[in-house]
């Protein structure tokens, strides 16, 4: 279906079915019951599980074929959200005139970078892309205030031109008239779920995108980018050109980051120069390995988990450590309190810390090969399960 | 005159003079084997021949055309082919990859962007490699990760990658090294095959003296950067001076 072969087509299938039910499927305990807290289903989060996973496919498309560990993407993320909010401010909300911009711009800027960059590769690859990161984000954060508005962020001011700007129009990010913050709510007995416009845009991007990604792994560019990072001297000695191919997969991931960005913008109409920052380029390349280097669907399973993590762990504070655990006597209560109370509210970075350490050491895979291990112990289950049935000879 | 001509080749390193005033001529369909003791300078000169090195002095002809200043890339899609003394393939890919690669290249020239389209959709490629993977006797090992394959299958997939790109001159720098004596015969068979079957010139950098009189029609002795000998097999193989070479004096 699509030019895909069969385990290509159920993949995506299975990627549609998720990113359309995501609603239902993150928001699987009742309103007001003690497990609601873990539920991920509200448009903020799944936005940013849609937008990142978005982010990290780009990402796994660079670092995942060629091997090249690009140390400064949340630059183009930053680009990206630049551009889309200075649509807003010269023409209207509309968000179609601001993301491909931001598709634009990131590219040439990602041009601009890998041309440089590629020069070298491994560690010092590394090392440059960072350099040009801090560098962008030093740039949007004081010397180009004038277009980045500096360290309030750049956002929309009612005395600024919006020249499309209709009498009626919504005044915040749309497309053509759909409120990208608007929601609809359906509540079933006790569970409550909400379905907003701007997640199911994001959504959609996201399976436009994840297609495209399959496409590239699938063609003879993504298996030179494959080969890239299997041998250079081979690929050199076979008569192709590695640094071309090496720029064409930089400037591809390097637009994904840029619609990534704009998509935030789109969600929200802000833009701010911490969204450049190197923290933002390394959580990238965390969603990137904990979900599997060099998979398809590794990097959008990576970009979920960590921002679940970071909302649901952040959200649990002492009090609720309280109620769980009112069940013990009190001196061991406050106890049990103490130990977990460095894991979460703000430590979640430590339970982070802890899970990713996990995952590299036991499963160098990512949470791939993790699905992977628990399919094969269970196919060898059931063939074990076959055996025993088999009458003895 | 050769396909290829290296003329007065010269090359420094540091206080070490590698090469000097190297004259080599390999005539087309030939096979022509370069030997010499360890250090004489033979690894020096097929760099120089592939791009990998520039030398100081000389010049380097193929087919006419200059390869001097010109990257590894370039001088392949000129024609000039390269086996490595340890086997460099895809190991990352499965063997149908690791063929289908060079068959693009010769398609396509050194860079494309081919994104979208289905790379098993492209029939004339998929048939290239697939045909040459039974010339290699390995299709049976098509899916196969290719790093997983023993030295002997990696070798001849190697030659094979260098063959679906249909090289005029084919390089080889010391094939059988570190191989089996059954592995280093079927390489033999190999090559022979090959400059029988096809329209290819050969030129091998060998230890193994077993190697270079079952291959090769020419031979140059190579020692202490400069060319000995060059001559027909019979006559090196009684050349006092070839002798002297290998064995030292007092032999």
């Amino acid at each position: 279906m699509l030019g895909l072969n069969k385990k290509d087509t159920s993949l995506m299938i299975v990627v549609a079915i998720l990113a359309l039910f995501a609603p239902f499927i993150l928001n699987p305990f009742p309103e007001g019951s003690a497990m609601a807290q873990f539920n991920a289903g509200y448009p903020d989060l799944m936005q940013r599980f849609v937008i990142f996973g978005i982010f990290a496919i780009g990402f796994n498309i660079l670092f995942g074929l060629t091997g090249y560990l690009s140390f400064g993407h949340a630059a183009f993320l930053g680009i990206g959200s630049y551009s889309v909010v200075w649509m807003y401010k010269l023409l209207d909300y509309n968000v179609i005139w601001g993301l491909p911009l931001a598709i634009i711009t990131s590219g040439l800027f990602a041009l601009l970078i890998g041309y440089v960059s590629l020069r070298r590769s491994g560690i010092y690859f590394s090392i440059l892309t960072l350099a040009f990161a801090q560098m962008s984000f030093n740039l949007a954060y004081s010397v180009l205030t004038p277009i980045t508005n500096g360290e309030t962020g750049l956002q929309v001011y009612t005395d600024d031109a919006q020249v499309l700007l209709g009498a009626n129009e919504a005044t915040s990010p749309h497309l053509f008239g759909i409120v990208m913050n608007s929601s609809a709510k359906l509540d079933l007995g006790p569970w409550s779920f909400t379905f907003n416009n701007g997640y199911y845009f994001c959504a959609i991007i996201l399976l436009l995108v994840f297609y495209l990604a399959i496409r590239i792994f699938r063609s003879p560019f993504g298996m030179m980018l494959r080969a890239i990072k299997s041998n250079q001297t081979r690929l050199n000695y076979t008569g192709l050109n590695p640094r071309p191919y090496a720029l064409a997969a930089f400037v591809i991931s390097g637009m994904y980051a840029g619609l990534a960005g704009g998509l935030m913008a789109a969600m929200d109409p802000l833009a701010g120069a911490e969204r450049m920052q190197w923290t933002a380029s390394g959580e990238v390349v965390l969603m990137t390995i904990l979900g599997g280097t060099g998979t398809l669907i590794g990097p959008v399973l990576g970009a979920g988990f960590i921002k679940y993590f970071e909302n649901i762990f952040s959200k649990i504070n002492d009090n609720i450590l309280h109620q769980w655990f009112a069940f013990l006597p009190d001196g061991l209560e406050d106890f049990v309190v103490f130990i977990i109370h460095p894991f979460i509210g703000k430590g979640w970075h430590l339970t982070l810390g802890i899970l990713f350490m996990l995952v590299v050491i036991f499963l160098p895979g990512g949470l791939v090969e993790g699905g992977q291990r628990i399919k094969r112990a269970l196919s060898r289950k059931k063939d074990a399960d076959a055996a025993k049935t088999e009458p003895a000879e | 005159m050769g396909i290829l001509e290296v003329k007065d080749v010269g090359k420094r390193f540091g206080g070490l003079q590698a090469l000097s005033d190297v004259n080599l001529s390999v005539k087309e369909n030939s096979v022509h084997a370069i030997i010499g003791p360890n250090g004489a300078g033979k690894s020096t000169l097929l760099n120089c021949l592939v791009g990998k090195l520039i030398p100081d002095t000389g010049s380097v002809m193929f087919d006419g055309q200059s390869v001097l200043g010109r990257t590894p890339y370039e001088i392949n899609q000129m024609g000039i082919s390269r086996v490595f003394q340890t086997p460099e393939i895809f190991g990352d890919l499965t063997v149908m990859e690791n063929m289908m690669i060079p068959c693009f290249a010769k398609r396509d020239g050194a860079f494309r962007m081919h994104a979208i389209e289905n790379m098993m959709a492209e029939k004339d490629i998929v048939e290239k490699a697939e045909a040459m993977l039974v010339d290699m006797n390995m299709a049976d090992k098509k899916d196969m990760h290719s790093a997983s394959m023993s030295r002997g299958d990696k070798r001849r997939l190697e030659i094979g990658m260098c063959l679906a790109q249909e090289p005029r001159l084919l390089l080889l720098d010391e094939p059988t090294a570190g191989m089996a004596r059954a592995d280093t015969n079927n390489t033999i068979d190999l090559l022979k095959q090959i400059s029988d079957e096809r329209e290819i010139t050969i030129a091998i950098i060998e230890h193994d003296m077993h190697v270079v009189f079952s291959l090769a029609n020419r031979i140059t002795v190579l020692a202490q950067g400069t060319p000995l000998v060059e001559d027909d097999p019979e006559n090196i193989r009684g050349n006092p001076k070839v002798r002297e070479a290998y064995l030292g004096e007092t032999a």
